[in-house]
């Protein structure tokens, strides 16, 4: 999708054209109008539509399924089971890891949860194959399933050696340590649920397919696609313009994709198929329930001597979803001793996925309200107690950070809440039947990196032309690649047109763990120079520019015109050079690969996350901070809990947009809001099923929920992150927000809430 | 999603015909009956459009009481100025229902045939036995997920929760339905599930309701309605409580106090026991959190949903004396 910016005319766009710039989303526009065409509303010749039917146990077998009714209702087209479905070729993972070479049907004949794909149906209209599915009567052999954690089956899961981290002896320093806090800390089922549903039209030319669907990584699922069917990738074509939300929900291709592209296949047809709501909350992975241990051994003065931290986490039967629970707690304060392990337990549930943040988000609910706990324990102010064991290298890497803005966090956020004036007492603070209560607490997301692809032209009439295969969900692509260009080449912001979301265009990895951003500015910093020194060499050089006679060195390109340094020479404007030496455009090509990287190389890394860099590559370790100070006000009467109160200050290096940036950070405190009071999927045990999977009864907050939010940026610019000194901007901000509750809410009441959501009948 | 078809009425009577028919059902707002269609709960054969009869959507307040047409729009009641003086309660209870989109749809007649949000009831693929959708198939929700279920007026077939708000404070000041010429008062309207849960409503087939009439009292007038939920907004109560209070020219003795729950049974509950307690006693703390206890006899927890046992009671005192302190 094509996005050129267009000006708002408010003071926010002022001077906004160079990285750095409060430059308003250049997509908003079109998405407030409507002008917006999601990848399901693209209209198409012939378009069929299919609908999903799925299981109602959580575990067992599919007797027979009795499809003869759905055949012969009107409009019906086919209707695909395991039986009838074409079959398809296992995918490799998102590692890149061969696949078992077996067929992979995305039509269940075994369940392992409820809700599992068993059969579609496809007809002429939605309508008729949503009547026609309910007429799809399947039958079961079913077995007893592990409904959860808490399942007597369960188990104590399946060691995972790679989350084992291990410094100093844990246990004895925890043993004779003179202060010891142990809890354990729960964290439920957690749903991304976007605005945008999942569904894709997939359309098939020959041996080539075009699937239109909301994308977090076209390059790697337009691979998982070609792998299924088996075609060359360069036969896919992945078109994802806007996305309505994803949290890390879109990044892989899913069954559901599979069981249109094969629908299409078989009828010769584009077929379109769009989730339920309710299939949202099973057709793929949300959060997966965790659960901790934390146990830290301190001296009296606070100062910690051990961590001790076990971590278990669900996954399905058949598949492995790993949510790292350590990866906070053996970063966040400096100990001479650690341990931590993490085990998995497969329980009949959809493979959980990725969710803002995953490891960091649950991993800080532990370390973060344990060691509230021992603040109290100790009898130390809790802001103060986060300063005495501030780690000032990383703790596990044993290397210097990169930067680590933390303590200028906490003394911002302090400062700018009023932390000076909170009484440390729980129960202390109270506006009549209003409990008060003041919580902090800290969170960070390791800086990912990878590399990008760019193509950036200049055009004949002087405006400049980006495009990758990268996607904007709503974070700001668009807007900060104008951003960059505008102000490498040197032209204004409007004057840039940036075109996204189609896996025919330079390519891009996973928009994922905050690293696109940094991985992007960089790519079309790199080409939008390449385009400049081609344009300025071709001023220079060639004998019918104007710039010809001067024999300059180099030439200022500002404002989109073009003079010499020392404005002794000609001023014309880009276009008018393009003219006169006889070029209708510039372009250049831009990638941050490694020189000589081979062909295999760059495909490994567009399309698995193989080739990212480890954040504690080389002699730095690379992290995003924030520090949360949080208000609650708890009825005392009736238990409900209101957050009054946020302030956050954040370091996120150098900031390429701040407004940008200033609302991904606010989204994520909602978000843990959210999390921190009301989200939770509920589960029915008899039927190993979630009951809650609707936008009603998974509450996620209203704005009537969200008080005023200040956010404030103390980070610099980190050019150890980033080509341009950026950090991750948007897992940071949910990191930390729950215990940063959840500790308010302590300090309101004196009840310390170890299970997540906190909601009214656990204070009551 | 079958089938349907649609025909608009143009006169009451007409609707009245259309509807009696097997299979047919009358479209309002549609708020309700969309949705249940979309989860397969609602299946209608043919739906009696009657949102463009003239005259149904009009809304009189004098010194007797308020005549609401079934057409107004919730959001119209919950912002006229007469119901917010007269009957403040009211105008509360629909403003902190649903969302502003809702409210701005929904109609007061299809807001008392609201069904409940029981998830068993809501999910008919997924879950066979409904006693309210299949009489007599049995009971999913017990059991099951239960915290959202009611503690007041279950049966051995039914512990759905009725979920609305505005009817818990109609039934509080004794509002009645109009049903054409019939009259009910809102509070004989709604049944109790017993042994027959499908049966919620004492509406006849062939019969429609027209308006809601709220008798004035001084009760009503100084009213209020108190609603704790998860959510701060666009949520379903944990409990509410509508509550109506007249004070003796003393100021401090209770002549006529008016109570009703709502979130916690399975239909609006009038909690009189609380209102016999108080009447003529001395508007004082510790009697009001007493006597408040009384709105939960003969509650029945199912599990999770125990906690608004605790809750209910403290709904009502709270609504009480931020009543009694608003002298």
């Amino acid at each position: 999708m094509t996005v050129r910016s267009i000006r708002h005319g408010d003071a926010s766009d002022g001077g906004a054209d160079a990285v750095g710039g409060r430059l308003s989303r250049v997509d908003g526009p079109a998405k407030i109008t409507g002008a917006a065409k999601y990848a399901v509303e693209q209209q198409l010749e012939g378009l069929a539509h299919a609908v999903l039917v799925e299981s109602t146990i959580a575990s067992g077998k599919v007797r027979a399924i009795a499809s003869k009714a759905a055949e012969a209702a009107p409009g019906v087209l086919k209707v695909l089971t395991p039986d009838t479905i074409i079959s398809l070729r296992t995918a490799s993972d998102w590692f890149g890891t061969p696949p078992p070479d077996k067929p992979y049907c995305p039509l269940a004949r075994d369940i392992t949860f409820s809700g599992q794909h068993v059969a579609a149906v496809v007809a002429e209209t939605f309508e008729q194959a949503v009547a026609a599915a309910a007429l799809v009567k399947v039958s079961y052999d079913e077995t007893p399933a592990i409904v959860d954690l808490s399942d007597g089956k369960a188990g104590d899961g399946i060691p995972v050696d790679a989350m084992t981290k291990e410094w100093g002896d844990a246990q004895a320093a925890f043993a004779s340590a003179p202060v010891r806090i142990c809890a354990a800390y729960n964290t439920p089922r957690e749903y991304q649920a976007p605005m945008e549903p999942h569904g894709l039209i997939a359309r098939w030319e020959g041996d080539h397919l075009t699937v239109w669907e909301p994308s977090q990584w076209l390059d790697g699922m337009a691979r998982t696609y070609a792998e299924w069917f088996g075609v060359p990738f360069e036969n896919v074509r992945l078109v994802s313009p806007y996305i309505g939300g994803g949290f890390g929900s879109k990044a892989l291709a899913l069954g559901h994709g599979a069981v249109a592209a094969c629908a299409a296949k078989m009828l010769g047809r584009p077929v379109r198929l769009v989730m339920t709501r309710p299939q949202t909350f099973t057709g793929y992975g949300g959060r997966a329930a965790t659960r901790q241990t934390v146990t830290i051994g301190a001296d009296h003065d606070g100062m910690i001597q051990s961590i001790v931290h076990r971590g278990v986490n669900e996954t399905s039967i058949d598949g492995m979803w790993v949510e790292p629970l350590g990866s906070v707690t053996s970063i966040m304060y400096a100990t001479p001793n650690f341990s931590s392990k993490q085990n998995v337990v497969r329980v009949n549930s959809v493979v959980p996925g990725a969710m803002r943040a995953p490891g960091e988000n649950p991993s800080a609910f532990g370390i973060e309200s344990a060691i509230d706990e021992l603040s109290y324990e100790v009898g130390i102010d809790p802001l103060e107690i986060r300063l005495r064991n501030y780690a000032e290298q990383d703790p596990e890497a044993k290397k210097a950070w990169s930067t680590r803005q933390l303590r200028e966090a906490f003394a911002a956020g302090a400062e700018r809440f009023g932390w000076a004036r909170r009484t440390p007492e729980p129960r202390s603070m109270r506006d009549g039947n209003q409990l008060i209560g003041w919580g902090v607490a800290a969170g960070t997301y390791p800086v990912r990196r990878a590399y990008g692809e760019a193509i950036v032209r200049i055009l004949a009439d002087g405006s400049v032309e980006v495009e990758s295969s990268s996607i904007d969900m709503g974070q700001g692509t668009y807007t900060i690649l104008a951003q960059t260009a505008a102000e490498t080449v040197g032209v204004s912001a409007d004057d840039v047109v940036v075109k996204l979301g189609d896996s025919r265009f330079p390519r891009a990895g996973v928009t994922g763990g905050s690293r696109l951003a940094g991985v992007m500015t960089g790519a079309v910093h790199k080409a939008a120079t390449a385009a400049l020194d081609q344009l300025v060499g071709l001023a220079i050089s060639d004998p019918r520019s104007p710039f010809h006679a001067l024999q300059a060195n180099t030439l200022v390109v500002a404002n989109g015109r073009i003079t010499a340094p020392r404005g002794d020479g000609p001023d014309v404007s880009i276009s008018e050079l393009l003219e006169s030496v006889g070029r209708d455009r510039i372009e250049a090509v831009g990638d941050t690969m490694p020189a000589n990287s081979s062909a295999e190389d760059r495909y490994k890394n567009y399309t698995t996350i193989a080739m990212a860099l480890p954040h504690t590559e080389g002699d730095y370790s690379r992290h995003s901070w924030c520090a949360h100070f949080v208000e609650v006000r708890v009825d005392e009467d009736f238990g409900t809990v209101r957050v009054s109160r946020v302030v956050s200050a954040l370091d996120s290096g150098r900031l390429y947009n701040p407004k940008l940036a200033e609302s991904q950070w606010k989204g994520g405190i909602i978000m843990g809001i959210g999390q921190a009071l009301l989200e939770e999927g509920i589960m029915d045990r008899r039927h190993g099923r979630i009951v809650n999977n609707n936008l009603a009864d998974y509450l996620v907050p209203t704005n009537a929920d969200i008080p005023d939010i200040e956010v404030i940026s103390v980070g610099i610019p980190d050019l150890h992150s980033s080509v341009l000194g950026g950090k991750g901007v948007g897992e940071l901000a949910i990191v930390g927000m729950a215990p940063a509750i959840a500790n308010a809410v302590f300090h309101a009441t004196g009840k310390r809430v170890r299970d997540l959501p906190i909601t009214l009948e656990k204070l009551i | 999603m079958r089938d349907f078809a649609y025909l608009r009425a143009t006169s009451t009577e007409a609707a009245r015909q259309a509807a009696a028919l097997p299979g047919a059902m009358l479209l309002a707002g549609g708020t309700t009956l969309i949705d249940l269609a979309k989860c397969g709960v609602a299946e209608p054969e043919t739906l009696v459009d009657i949102t463009h009869l003239e005259g149904l959507d009009g809304i009189a307040v004098d010194e007797r009481g308020a005549m609401i047409g079934a057409l107004a729009r919730m959001g119209h009641v919950a912002d006229h100025a007469d119901i917010k003086g007269r009957f403040p309660a009211v105008s509360e209870a629909v403003w902190q229902a649903a969302s502003a989109q809702i409210r701005n749809m929904a109609t007061i007649g299809g807001n008392l045939m609201q069904r409940t949000r029981c998830p068993y009831f809501r999910d008919p693929s997924n879950f066979s036995a409904c006693n309210k959708r299949q009489p007599g198939s049995g009971c999913s929700a017990i059991g099951g997920v239960t915290r959202g279920h009611a503690v007041l007026g279950t049966s051995e077939a039914c512990i759905a929760m009725y979920p609305g708000d505005l009817a818990t404070a109609l039934v509080a000041f004794d509002a009645t339905v109009h049903l054409g010429e019939r009259q009910l008062l809102v509070d004989d309207f709604f049944l109790l599930p017993g042994a027959t849960p499908d049966k919620e409503h004492a509406i006849e087939p062939g019969e429609m309701i027209t308006a809601v009439e709220i008798p004035a009292s001084a009760a009503a007038r100084r009213s209020t309605y108190l609603k704790v939920r998860d959510r701060q907004s666009y949520e379903f109560a944990a409990a509410s409580a509508a509550v109506g209070l007249e004070l003796e020219p003393d100021g401090r003795t209770i002549r006529d106090l008016r109570v009703a729950l709502g979130g916690v049974a399975t239909k609006p509950w009038r909690a009189r026991a609380v209102e016999d307690a108080l009447k003529g006693k001395v508007l004082e703390p510790d009697a009001v959190r007493a006597a408040s206890l009384l709105a939960v006899e003969g509650a029945v927890d199912h599990g999770a949903n125990h906690y608004k046992i605790e809750l209910a009671p403290r709904v009502v005192a709270r609504a009480i004396l931020t009543l009694g302190e608003a002298a």
